[in-house]
């Protein structure tokens, strides 16, 4: 790891100041030690925001929940109004990495890792996504990789807690010195590789993640969320489902249905979706739904068993928000 | 996805280590010769006295005058760190890791690192009764907290319960990942005094032992727990 100045900071303002000239963010400081330990990032200057009182605890209000960006994954996912009314993100961020990570790992740091592709995170390959020319993915190794909505880079979107925020509608909320505070959808939180390779998400250089804000779910609002890893801890998912029901009795009145580990961005699939709208949630339907998800999924050489992987995924992450199955003993976490 | 896992093996960071073990107030006076005394010994080399020049250095870093703001490296800095309820006064960079803060600048190795990388879970030590990875924090970022290592486990010469029951059901091979499970299993008494095999399993999901003596492990800690109960 390259010797680099921190900067400890207690303020946000103090932590504003000091984001400039190439300055990078450290909170739990999980992923970026990773990233220098393999020579892929080697920032001279840290900017410590993981003092900062401001940035952290996990607040109820009367419009829904404000959690902030220090907020361990720990804590989220064994936060008892988050169990009770927000299932998809207590799943999410209790079945990402390990217990010692996530007693690590904030929030803000999990929706801010960059791709986890071997070829990004190896200093020896200097690919798309680093700003070169060659994605080593295609004809290379890809088990691991997308199946949709991927042409420059298949990496797969790494954060499990962004698949349970997409599901919930969450806000993002970005602050900088010179431009204040903005608050920005987790939808259009990131980019895509087709657009532009080498920026992960439209937080720019200057600005800190400093809370995440979900809406108070609707009434009769059920979720969960599963993910399937070739191991039961310290993996990233090879298939993940967030399912998030608006139940008015039997009938589902909305559903969102997400996926992480099938494309660059956290896909939501409308067609998964249509499956279970205005439809009683059965067997039937919650199949459909795994069915309809994988219409269009182009595989890659090595990954085609994603394909019979998600469906089994989305069905029974269906049936469990639904209250209908038990939690998948053979899924992660 | 673990093929990035690879690059963990830099071949300079053994001989790294060894060379800081010479910073002041290193390991504790032992009696004869230790393989790792005579790697201290043998391993003074040109490179060997740059490198420790680069820990020493100077801190030249602009002071920040926001009060807020404290600005720290790279060079080494003046730190205590508290262990095993006692403090440390050490010198440590910003980029020292809270495994290496303890290894190297304060001599306790009982903690393992042996991924580097937070998969392998070896180096648990706790921060509070919280369990951590300490080769994936800055020693830092322990300040103003309690770290306890396996070292600190045992009081008054007499082992843990769950040390105890290690020993009892031979829940080790090879043992080298020994420190971090007992130090795992430690912690999941210390929120939860009754827990199931369940709960063991999910507390030492992060903990990897190659010689897959799991089930042993399992058993231990079940039977630290019924001893536990007894106190």
């Amino acid at each position: 790891m390259n010797a680099f100045v921190l900067a400890d900071c207690t303020t946000v303002d103090g932590a504003l100041s000091q984001l400039k000239d190439g300055a990078v963010v450290k909170a739990g400081g999980v992923d970026l030690l990773d990233r220098m330990k393999n020579g892929t990032a080697q920032p001279e200057k840290l900017v410590n925001i993981r003092n900062i009182p401001a940035l952290r605890g996990i607040e109820e209000t009367d419009k829904g929940l404000k959690i902030g960006a220090l907020a361990t994954l720990t804590e989220i996912s064994e936060h008892p109004a988050i169990r009770k009314q927000y299932q998809i993100l207590s799943d999410a961020c209790g079945s990402a990495a390990t217990p010692h990570i996530r007693n690590m790992a904030t929030v803000g740091g999990n929706l801010l890792q960059p791709v986890q592709c071997w070829y990004y995170r190896s200093a020896d390959f200097q690919c798309l996504r680093k700003g070169k020319d060659l994605c080593f993915a295609f004809n290379g190794l890809n088990q691991y990789h997308a199946i949709m909505d991927y042409r420059t880079c298949p990496a797969v979107a790494p954060s499990s807690a962004a698949v349970a925020l997409f599901g919930l509608d969450a806000n993002v909320e970005l602050v900088s010195s010179k431009r204040g505070q903005r608050v920005v959808s987790i939808k259009d939180f990131y980019v895509h590789p087709d657009a532009n390779p080498t920026k992960f998400a439209v937080i720019e250089p200057d600005e800190l993640l400093t809370a995440v804000v979900i809406p108070k779910p609707a009434a009769g609002t059920r979720s969960a969320y599963q993910k399937y890893g070739e191991k039961d801890s310290f993996d990233w998912a090879i298939a993940d489902a967030g399912v998030v029901l608006e139940m008015d009795g039997n009938i589902c009145r909305k559903a969102i249905v997400t996926m992480g580990a099938a494309s660059p961005v956290v896909r939501r699939s409308a067609q998964a979706e249509r499956e279970l709208t205005g439809k009683p949630i059965t067997e039937a339907t919650a199949r459909a739904a795994g069915k309809a998800a994988m219409e269009g999924a182009t595989p890659l050489s090595m990954n085609a068993y994603k394909v019979d992987l998600f469906p089994v995924a989305i069905y029974r992450t269906v049936r469990l928000a639904a209250g209908q199955m038990d939690r998948d003993p053979r899924a992660a976490g | 996805m673990s093929a990035h896992e690879d690059s963990h093996s830099n071949p300079g960071s053994q001989q790294k280590e060894e060379l800081l073990k010479h910073e002041p107030g290193g390991d504790p006076p032992r009696n004869g010769i230790t393989r790792r005394g005579f790697l201290k010994g043998a391993g003074i080399t040109a490179a060997g006295t740059a490198l420790l020049e680069g820990v020493h250095g100077f801190n030249t870093a602009a002071q920040s005058t926001d009060p807020g703001v404290k600005v720290l490296g790279p060079g080494a800095v003046p730190v205590t760190l508290s262990v095993n309820g006692k403090d440390h006064a050490i010198q440590i960079e910003p980029r020292t890791t809270l495994a290496e803060a303890l290894r190297i600048q304060i001599g306790l190795t009982g903690t393992k690192v042996i991924c580097d990388r937070g998969s392998c879970s070896g180096c648990t030590v706790w921060l509070d009764k919280m369990p951590v990875n300490s080769c994936t924090m800055l020693a830092i970022d322990a300040l103003g907290r309690h770290v306890t290592t396996i070292e600190g486990l045992s009081e008054a010469g007499q082992l843990h319960p769950v040390q105890a029951a290690f020993v009892k059901h031979d829940a080790l091979q090879c043992g080298f990942c020994t420190p971090g499970m007992v130090m795992s299993c430690a912690a999941l008494l210390e929120s939860n005094s009754h827990p199931t095999e369940q709960d063991v399993r999910h507390a030492i999901s992060g903990n990897l032992c190659r010689c897959g003596t799991y089930a042993r492990i399992f058993a231990a800690t079940l039977d630290a727990a019924g001893t536990s109960r007894k106190a």
